[in-house]
């Protein structure tokens, strides 16, 4: 049990417990993905791991953009670029509900004085061909966690099925050190000689991002590099799996999903630029789903996923 | 006799599956408990947001023998035939009996099947029902296959009687049944063991577990009514809340928190809507102001500090949301007050359907549409646009966009803000109306007429481009929106040809929808519809001016909208009738009806029925249509054998006999009683006037025989025949009536 002696101070002080945590629980700590992704399930070591017949458990951070939240770091907690933490493990473990709860333990959630509750939630990505079961985690009314038993992933069934935890980290850390307004959260120990805020890190960038993602971002350019990343994950989909250079088979699944990814944020920025229609949005969501169900249908003719030559 | 117990515990099962899943639950466990021959005395069944459990009294500790008696071939049949009923029944030879029987001797076999122990019945029961329970959705764990609505941790199923409880043994994918449970996650953590029901309970009570959930609702809304009682106020009533909450929590904390100051001024429908939809609170209302004051929570603990530390997080959380919604209203109101007009301007780059255009466009058309109903309703045309121009306003609203369940209401709240007047405001909130068959309809003029135009656009709309209600899918609540403006027609006694008003709208929708129409077609159609009334009319007026050579997509409109016009009338038709089955009218009166002139007045058409309906219920009318109806079929028949249509006057100086005599009297008379009843649409008196004819046409059929060798009297009396035809025919088509 912790006690009030030992509550994190910090926003890096919630994401080192969280890490120390989940790494004593046998996660491999894995580092953010190199792209530009909506959500910490965007990471390949979730949407892809989470295939395939391969136990597995990782846990990270992962830097998240949605370029349509942005509000010029005004509002006290929407950003258009913020941090979710992220823990997949498959099988999920019986205890799965109890480690969860460690974990919020770990950050200094007294259980003994809050309300913790699983309020049905069911998750679904439409860019992902994903869904899956599970609650919502409410802390005295204030959502915590989203803890998702994957079912789906790119259209495959998800067999063994992965449990998914998405912590958004600022929302949770502002509850625990009693912040109102994000810009004001102590980012490291504000007791060190250089305290700095959350806002002193990021209010600037929210300004130039949102002035960007709103106003300037070349719509035009913005809809080349869909239609590129679009045919680059299909070109690098129709290779041979044998390399012809090395004589290994190589399915190049990464690769390709890599363009999916892009595709992913492209979308979402001319989406934030208000170019896209309600009609048409349902159009790009779907070229995105089929590019997510090819990956999906590369990886499990990979290696990781279990899959035998 | 053995009482049985079982308990399915599970991660925490959503809250709105759990009352559905304790009934699916005991059915599908007693039924099979039955089906194998297992009586029982009672069974009840109580969730919890982690356990579903079912407790059956009374069972038989075993499922009685059955003793089935089967009879076999002949004594003496071949040994083949013997054999094949011996390997059917199970038997051998020396178990048969031989009896004698009127065609001689035969052989029974006497099969009995041992009765089994209960134990092995629930096992495969429960086994059964765990595998194929109708969760509305379900999924699977870990490395497992079993599907559950969220991971199954443990069985409990045991059969306790007067030596103690015994544990069913069973097994389902790893899961092992036995005699243990869990009481609160958080306040009594570990397993312990049951032997009863009763003991259950209780244990599960002393680990902070209410098992029965009106138990828990029950005492949430006590706790609820003291605590609000208390400080002077009320909670505000939600009985679907209430049910949700009690499926929220296992050991339920009531708990009342202020809601800060500078909230207070939101509307009450905001902070309501706000606290119910995010947070699951209800609202405390003060009396004496009707304001929202103070909210509810239910925790699912308690806590050293009594609820402190929850109560707080909750009121922050609270507070952050409020926040939004007062920022939303703030702004709105802001933007209302200066110019509230942009908001619908703003809906300019709001899809309405990909088809059908933007948000705008269609408020162009209701607006144009509801200038033209005002003639009908009495309402002033410019107040009616501008109600029509404000009334979706709101979807351009802030607030709209976080909580779309408050439209209409805000634009009520903004409209008056910005000072138009409050019949105008009101409009935005009515216009939607009725949503329900139970919803009330509007009755102030303006927001009637705004109201129809809304509904009969949005149906005129999807008749234009064909996508009409099929089956069971109605994607956009079309048949809604039919028998909502089928209700504002009939409750505030409209008098209006809707096919003239499906024709203006059908042509601004195909305006809409089809860019190659010309602009000026469409108006000068519209403008004609204006004059003629009728659209044939108006099209043939409007191609005959044409200047230059009509284009394909003009001349299209020639069929297409007189077909959509009629086929969505039949539409309002068809939901009229379904509204009138509830006042008991039957459908082949309203069919009666509706081949009369005149159909697309609804209210005429209604009066038309419910005459006829009131006549149809009595003696004399059921005994008129078979009247008419007889001298309908010989009328027809005559003028399909001759080949021409009777409907000369007949004389009656041709007359022969006093009935007939009497008949040419009762028509005139009824005549001269039907047309002013007529004139003054007094459908009721021409209909009992009508059924004054029964007798004379009874004795006329009676006395006379109307295909008589004489052709000059067979003439006239088919002359007189039609006569009856025409009178009868005056209020609705006797020949649709069934039976």
């Amino acid at each position: 049990m912790t006690d009030q002696s030992s509550a994190p101070r910090s926003f890096q002080e919630i994401i080192l417990r969280l890490q120390t945590y989940w790494a004593s629980k046998g996660c491999a700590i894995l580092q953010p993905y190199d792209m530009e992704v909506g959500a910490g399930t965007f990471h390949p070591a979730t949407t892809l791991r989470a295939l395939g017949s391969k136990a597995w458990a990782a846990a990270y951070v992962q830097p998240s953009r949605r370029p349509t939240d942005g509000r010029y770091g005004e509002n006290p907690n929407r950003l258009q670029h913020y941090y979710q933490y992220q823990v997949l493990i498959k099988p999920s473990p019986p205890d799965l509900q109890e480690l969860y709860l460690g974990s919020l333990e770990a950050i200094g959630i007294d259980m003994n004085l809050h309300d913790i509750r699983f309020v049905e939630d069911d998750w679904e990505s439409p860019t992902l061909g994903a869904w899956g079961l599970g609650w919502e985690v409410w802390c005295d009314g204030m959502e915590v966690s989203q803890f998702t038993y994957f079912q789906q992933v790119g259209g495959h069934d998800c067999a063994p099925v992965s449990g998914e935890l998405t912590y958004g980290l600022e929302r949770l850390a502002m509850y625990v050190l009693g912040i109102d307004h994000v810009m004001d959260m102590p980012f490291n120990d504000p007791q060190s000689p250089s305290p700095l805020t959350y806002g002193e890190i990021f209010k600037q960038t929210e300004e130039e991002y949102a002035r960007w993602n709103f106003d300037v971002a070349n719509t035009e350019v913005l809809l080349r590099h869909f239609e590129e990343a679009e045919a680059e994950c299909a070109a690098i989909l129709a290779q041979d799996h044998d390399d012809p250079k090395t004589g290994k088979r190589i399915v190049m699944a990464h690769p390709a999903y890599d363009q999916c990814i892009k595709a992913s944020h492209v979308f979402n920025l001319l989406d934030a630029r208000g170019v896209i229609s309600v009609t048409e949005r349902q159009a790009y969501i779907g070229r995105v789903r089929a590019l997510a169900k090819q990956c999906a249908d590369a990886f499990l003719l990979t290696e990781a996923a279990g899959f035998e030559a | 006799m053995p009482d049985l117990l079982i308990e399915l515990f599970s991660e925490e099962i959503p809250a709105r599956m759990q009352t559905r899943a304790g009934e699916d639950l005991k059915k599908r466990i007693t039924d099979g408990l039955v089906e194998a021959g297992l009586t029982y005395a009672s069974a009840a069944t109580l969730t919890t947001p982690r356990r579903l459990t079912l407790a059956v009294e009374g069972l038989l500790s075993e499922s009685p023998m059955i003793r089935e008696e089967r009879k076999g071939p002949k004594v003496g049949a071949p040994d083949k035939a013997i054999e094949g009923f011996l390997r059917g029944a199970g038997l051998t030879r020396d178990q048969l009996e031989e009896r004698e029987t009127p065609k001689g001797a035969v052989y029974f076999a006497t099969i009995e099947k041992a009765g089994r122990p209960a134990a092995e019945i629930v096992a495969e029961v429960l086994e059964a029902t765990i595998r194929n329970f109708p969760w509305p959705k379900s999924m699977r764990w870990g490395s497992g296959g079993l599907r559950w609505v969220r991971p199954l941790h443990s069985i409990l199923c045991i059969l306790t009687d007067e030596t103690g409880a015994q544990v069913v043994p069973m097994e389902v994918d790893g899961i092992k049944s036995g005699d243990t449970t869990e009481g609160h996650r958080f306040m009594a953590p570990g397993r312990f063991a049951v032997s009863s029901f009763e003991d259950y309970a209780a244990k599960l009570k002393r680990a902070f577990v209410v098992l029965s959930p009106a138990e828990r609702a029950e005492h949430i809304w006590n706790d609820a009514q003291n605590l609000a009682f208390a400080a002077g106020l009320e909670v505000v009533d939600d009985k679907g809340l209430l049910a949700e909450v009690a499926g929220l929590v296992e050991w339920p904390v009531v708990l009342m928190g202020r809601i800060d100051d500078e909230f207070l001024e939101l509307p009450p429908e905001v902070l309501q809507t706000s606290m119910k939809e995010h947070q699951k609170f209800f609202s405390v209302r003060n009396p004496k102001t009707s304001r929202i004051e103070q909210f509810i929570t239910v925790a699912n603990r308690e806590t050293t500090d009594n609820g402190a530390t929850i109560l707080a997080g909750n009121q922050k959380v609270l507070s952050a949301r409020l926040a939004d919604a007062k920022f939303f209203w703030e702004n709105d109101l802001r933007v209302a007050k200066s110019d509230i007009a942009q908001w619908t301007r703003a809906l300019e780059y709001v899809t309405f359907h990909n088809k059908l255009g933007t948000q705008a466009e269609r408020i162009d058309r209701i607006a144009a549409l509801a200038r033209e109903l005002a003639e009908v309703t009495g309402a002033d045309a410019d107040q009616v646009e501008t109600a029509a121009r404000l009334a979706k306003a709101d979807l351009s609203s802030e607030m709209v966009y976080e909580f779309p369940e408050l439209q209409g209401l805000m634009g009520r709240y903004y409209i008056e803000a910005a000072s138009e007047d409050a019949a105008v405001a009101a409009v935005a909130q009515e216009h939607y109306s009725p949503l329900g068959p139970s919803d009330d309809v509007p009755t102030a003029p303006l927001s009637v007429t705004v109201a129809l135009a809304d509904k009969l656009d949005t149906l005129t709309g999807f008749w234009a481009i064909d996508e009409k209600p099929t089956g069971s899918k109605d994607p956009f609540a079309l048949r809604r929106a039919a028998l909502g403006a089928t209700r504002l027609i009939l409750e505030n006694d409209l008098r209006l040809s809707l096919d003239r008003f499906f024709d203006s709208q059908l042509v601004r929708a195909e305006g809409a929808i089809n860019d190659a129409l010309s602009k000026s077609n469409v108006e000068d159609l519209l403008e004609e519809i204006a004059d003629h009334g009728v659209f044939g009319a108006a099209f043939k007026a409007v191609k005959d001016n044409l200047g230059e050579k009509p284009t394909a997509e003009f001349l299209g409109l020639e069929k297409k909208v007189p077909d959509a016009s009629d086929d969505l009338l039949s539409f309002f038709h068809d939901r009229l009738k379904t509204f009138l089955r509830d006042e008991g009218i039957r459908h082949d009166i309203i069919d009666a009806c509706i081949a009369m002139d005149g159909n697309d007045d609804l209210n005429l058409l209604v009066k038309r029925a419910r005459a006829l309906n009131a006549v149809i219920a009595t003696e004399d009318g059921e005994n008129l249509v078979q009247g008419f109806k007889r001298a309908n079929n010989i009328l027809t028949q005559a003028e399909e054998k001759d080949g021409v249509e009777y409907s000369y006057g007949a004389d009656i100086k041709f007359a022969e006999t006093d009935s007939e005599k009497a008949l040419f009297g009762a028509l005139e008379a009824t005549q001269a009683q039907i047309d002013p009843a007529l004139k003054a649409e007094d459908f009721p008196s021409a209909m009992s006037a009508m059924a004054g004819l029964r007798g004379p046409v009874d004795a006329f059929f009676e006395d006379v025989q109307v295909n008589t060798d004489n052709d000059i009297l067979r003439r006239n009396r088919l002359n007189l025949l039609s006569q009856i035809r025409q009178v009868c025919s005056s209020v609705a088509d006797l020949s649709r009536i069934e039976g």
